[in-house]
């Protein structure tokens, strides 16, 4: 009782109840702050499981892997003796992901200027409305959209850029097939993520204090000057964890990859070639027919994204938390 | 350099709400002007009509004519950009740019409008840093934020900000109210100095500081809350503090309003 | 600039003369825009282009260059750039707005095609793959259950949370929080639903479920609550709160009888965005739910099926009828996800938390 009564002692923010009631808070309190203080250990409690029991079956996979879990681009853990690594999803989740971005920022940079300085007010107030509701269009929706819609559009694309561009390596299409490739799954992520990286990006550029643009603009700037001269490096660190935000998205995106791509395990710097995979694509798709082993074997690749987008949505929370004192010190 | 502000029938509105009615007045060059009046009465309105930023509001829309010496500021092919670029303003609150360098702030207008050889540049900052009455305090500091100097400093830099680009006119919206009374000092005797070069306009709602400062003074005033603001009277500053022409004018100054 | 060379004194610019200099006409840009259209379509018929995505292209690409070639040439570079700027900006907003405008578009008219009360009404039972009819209760029914069990469990436990983080939170454990809730937030679905394949199915032996679907949901939900609710308890003006504590209100009461009560409408907004985006989640209920044709109203017994599953499942088998039905069913998914969507910013509208003015 003793222990409890410390350890669940509010720290000094609510002088009255000290005030008061000497040592003992009332009861309700307690149970109060108990079960609220309960809710915050348990959210702990579950990302410590999420982390450990992961890695506790992951262990089990890897430790009967009989290949270099990193560097190898096969799967078979069915096999004996099982071999499989994750070469190929790393590849192609990086590659697909980084298609995304190079398209997916500037756009969204963009539509966020679009809807903050440059469309008339009776556009942007209902644009920004319309793209906040896409953002939570069901990822299954955007998968079914590519591979119906989007994929024979981009044949046509694809057979021109190896047409014109086939000489840079990496749009030489070395085979038939429809564009069931990294190419297309980069362009329908960057679609998906557009929304989401806008959202951020606006609220930034809408925070823009007044003030310095008309700072740049008494001094005689153009409209796209005051945009680079306040605007842009006000929103930069913005800009940045927005982007972050869309890429964690976009390394963890299932069904949509899932849908579109037809996966190979090839790692091929030809990206209008079908074939390659994603960690996200690669679990949906051998899961039906992975026995336990299997499926472990799926976890140890599930862990490996964990951690990559671990590490991506850390990076944009301190770049967030940065600006925070950064704007503080300027107030 | 210098030039003459010739305002004709201007009129001014925040979408449908007039703001300021029908205002007519000559201001001259190498002199100050300050314009005074009751909270509302359109003064910083009108000011922002001189360089058109104004219309940077949205809503905001301007009739009547500006004329800078001969030219009309609201003429059709007239570019707002180069209006801006010739009709300088320093703001109420110090905004020097949060991201850039004291240098940097400086030369901000300059590499808008062209490039100079790096000495040139350096030589134009320090002159305009030496206009403001600033170079001595942050000569040793030109690469730091310009958000790391004190309110009154950030006022001056801004002030050689908008001197560099040698404009012809320097507005100048309530530029001490931030300021505790030495950075204010500070600007009213560099106001003094700056007037030999450029014209200057400059709203305050301190009547000291319009008295102590300026050549002519212009009182402003509403008839009511909602009402668009109207020019009263303009009149070589000893006399609006004197004897004015006007009875509001006196009930104002004499501190019975406002 | 030579001028500006040969003086000893540099003067800062050469005099601008007149503030007016040749302008392009209002209507300048629009026609530019219509040019470039034209040429696109102009040159993708030339060319026999099938694809539309490249006229697009061409009609883009033709309208910056032009915009720029003509302003430098009737102004000057510096409003070259601007205006190279603006069409760059109206360019992407253009982009964005034709695939997502499509997406919309197809899914209302393919789907509308397929919807009607049968589709509503029946579940898949005895339809074969290639035969039309069918539909998607059992879909229905599975993702309200799992939603509603995912709420259960997370509406809770992030409140109590933001609770926690906005009337107590001081000190290590609550950073702690603040941290992993956001590291949380960005939690691929598909490990979360391995993290629960992880536990409750290979741990503890249960089969698939919807209660297990449910579990992942929950955890996916959690942070997105516990965020929304937090800003809202912020709006609460501290005022408010003094005002109850010194009429001697006890700390929990004040909390449940005046902090909440003001901040229940956005708190009940964040809770129905949340649900939404986990009604949309496909991953872990592949993994945990499993999809069945059969209406199985027990969630925790025995696989369910749920709508973006069944979108998954119909365009998987890759049909005539089946793709049609996977459209009718991401209609309906879309329309679920759309009304909550908007329910919710209505709340937010209505109950506002008053901050004062």
């Amino acid at each position: 009782m003793d222990t409890a009564t410390t350890t669940s002692a509010p720290p000094p923010r609510a002088p009255q109840q000290t005030g008061t009631t000497r040592g003992k808070p009332r009861p309700g309190d307690r149970i109060f702050l108990g079960m609220s203080r309960g809710a915050g250990i348990f959210l702990l409690v579950i990302m410590a499981a999420i982390a450990g029991f992961l890695t506790y079956r992951a262990g089990i996979a890897i430790s009967k892997d009989d290949a270099n879990f990193l560097t190898t681009s096969e799967w078979n853990p069915a096999g004996d003796p099982p071999v499989f690594g994750i070469a190929v999803l790393a590849f192609g989740t990086v590659v697909s992901s980084v298609i995304a971005m190079v398209i997916a920022v500037p756009v969204a940079i963009g539509i966020a200027l679009f809807i903050s300085h440059y469309a008339p007010r009776r556009i942007a107030t209902p644009l920004a409305y319309v793209v906040d509701l896409l953002a939570a269009v069901p990822s299954i929706i955007y998968g079914l959209w590519g591979a119906i819609f989007l994929v024979p559009y981009l044949d046509g694309l694809n057979s021109w850029l190896n047409e014109y561009l086939g000489w840079t390596y990496i749009f030489e299409k070395t085979g038939e097939g429809v564009a069931r490739n990294l190419f297309t799954v980069g362009i329908l992520l960057a679609i998906m993520i557009l929304p989401i990286i806008t959202n951020v990006t606006r609220e930034v550029f809408l925070q823009v204090p007044k003030m310095h643009e008309e700072a740049a603009l008494a001094l005689g700037a153009t409209r796209w000057e005051v945009i680079r001269m306040s605007v842009l490096p006000f929103g930069r660190s913005g800009i940045i964890s927005a982007s972050m935000l869309g890429l964690g998205r976009a390394l963890g995106e299932t069904m949509a990859v899932a849908v579109v791509l037809s996966p190979s395990f090839v790692i091929s710097g030809h990206l209008l070639d079908p074939g390659g995979g994603t960690f996200a694509q690669n679990i949906a798709a051998k899961f039906n027919e992975a026995d336990e082993f299997g499926r472990d074997a799926l976890i140890a690749s599930g862990l490996v994204l964990f951690v990559i987008t671990l590490v991506v949505n850390g990076a944009a929370r301190a770049i967030i938390a940065r600006r925070k004192e950064y704007s503080g010190a300027n107030a | 350099m210098a030039k003459r502000i010739d305002v004709s029938g201007l009129t001014a509105y925040y979408g449908s709400h007039k703001a300021i009615d029908d205002i007519s007045m000559t201001v001259e060059p190498r002199s100050v002007t300050a314009f005074i009046g009751p909270s509302g009465c359109g003064k910083s309105t009108f000011l922002r009509t001189l360089n058109r930023m104004h219309e940077v509001t949205p809503g905001g829309r301007v009739e009547g004519k500006v004329l800078l010496d001969d030219e009309n500021l609201y003429a059709k092919d007239v570019d707002p950009v180069a209006v801006r670029r010739t009709v300088g303003m320093v703001f109420q609150r110090p905004n020097p740019f949060p991201t850039m360098s004291i240098f940097d702030n400086v030369a901000a207008g300059l590499r808008l409008n062209g490039t100079y050889k790096k000495n040139q540049l350096a030589e134009i900052v320090e002159r305009s840093l030496r206009g403001a009455n600033l170079w001595n305090e942050v000569k040793d500091r030109l690469n730091k934020p310009g958000s790391g100097l004190s309110g009154g400093q950030q006022q001056r830099l801004c002030i050689a900000r908008a001197i560099a680009v040698e404009p012809d006119v320097l507005l100048m919206d309530e530029p001490c109210s931030a300021l505790d009374p030495i950075s204010t000092l500070a600007i009213e005797d560099l106001i003094g100095e700056l007037k030999e070069r450029f014209t200057i306009v400059i709203v305050t709602h301190n009547m000291q500081q319009a008295a102590r400062v300026s050549d002519r003074t212009a009182f402003f005033n509403l008839s009511a809350v909602g009402q668009p603001g109207k020019l009263i009277e303009i009149d070589d500053t000893e006399r609006i503090f004197a004897n004015p022409s006007v009875q509001a004018t006196e009930d104002y100054i004499s501190g019975r309003f406002g | 600039m030579s001028q500006l060379v040969q003086d000893k004194r540099p003067v800062a610019t050469v005099r601008s003369g007149p503030l007016s200099h040749a302008r392009l006409p209002r209507w300048a840009p629009a026609a530019i825009a219509a040019g470039s259209i034209a040429a696109g379509c102009g040159i993708g018929l030339a060319a026999g282009w099938q694809s539309r995505v490249q006229w697009g292209m061409i009609a883009a690409l033709v309208f910056v260059l032009a915009t720029y070639v003509i302003t430098t040439k009737v102004e000057n570079s510096r409003q070259a750039k601007d205006r190279v700027a603006t069409s760059l900006v109206w360019v992407c907003f253009v982009l964005a707005v034709v695939p997502l405008f499509s997406l919309a578009w197809v899914t209302i008219t393919k789907g509308l095609e397929v919807v009607d009360g049968y589709f509503l009404g029946h579940s898949m039972n005895g339809v074969l793959d290639a035969e039309p009819g069918g539909g998607i209760y059992h879909a229905l029914l599975g993702t309200i259950e799992q939603v509603l069990i995912a709420a259960v469990i997370a509406a809770p436990v992030g409140l109590l949370t933001a609770i926690y983080l906005v009337e107590y939170g001081r000190g290590k454990l609550a950073k702690a929080v603040t941290f992993f809730v956001d590291v949380m937030t960005g939690i691929p679905s598909i490990v979360a639903g391995l993290f629960v394949l992880a536990t409750w199915n290979l741990m503890l032996g249960f089969g698939p479920s919807g209660f297990a679907g449910g579990l992942a949901l929950a955890i996916l939900m959690m942070p997105v609550v516990v965020r929304s609710t937090e800003e809202m308890l912020k709006l609460v003006p501290n005022e408010l709160r003094e005002a109850s504590l010194a009429l001697g209100v006890p700390k929990w009461r004040t909390i449940l009888k005046v902090v909440l009560p003001t901040a229940i409408g956005g708190i009940t907004t964040g809770v129905m965005l949340a649900v939404a985006r986990v009604t949309g989640e496909t991953a872990p209920v592949l993994l945990l739910v499993f999809g069945t044709k059969l209406i199985n109203p027990n969630p925790f017994e025995g696989a369910q099926s749920s709508l973006p599953l069944y979108v998954y499942e119909q365009y998987a088998v890759g049909t005539d009828a089946s793709i049609a039905r996977a459209w009718g069913a991401a209609l309906v998914l879309i329309a679920f996800v759309m009304i909550l969507n908007l329910v919710a910013r209505g709340i937010a509208r209505w109950k506002a938390p008053k901050t004062g003015k």
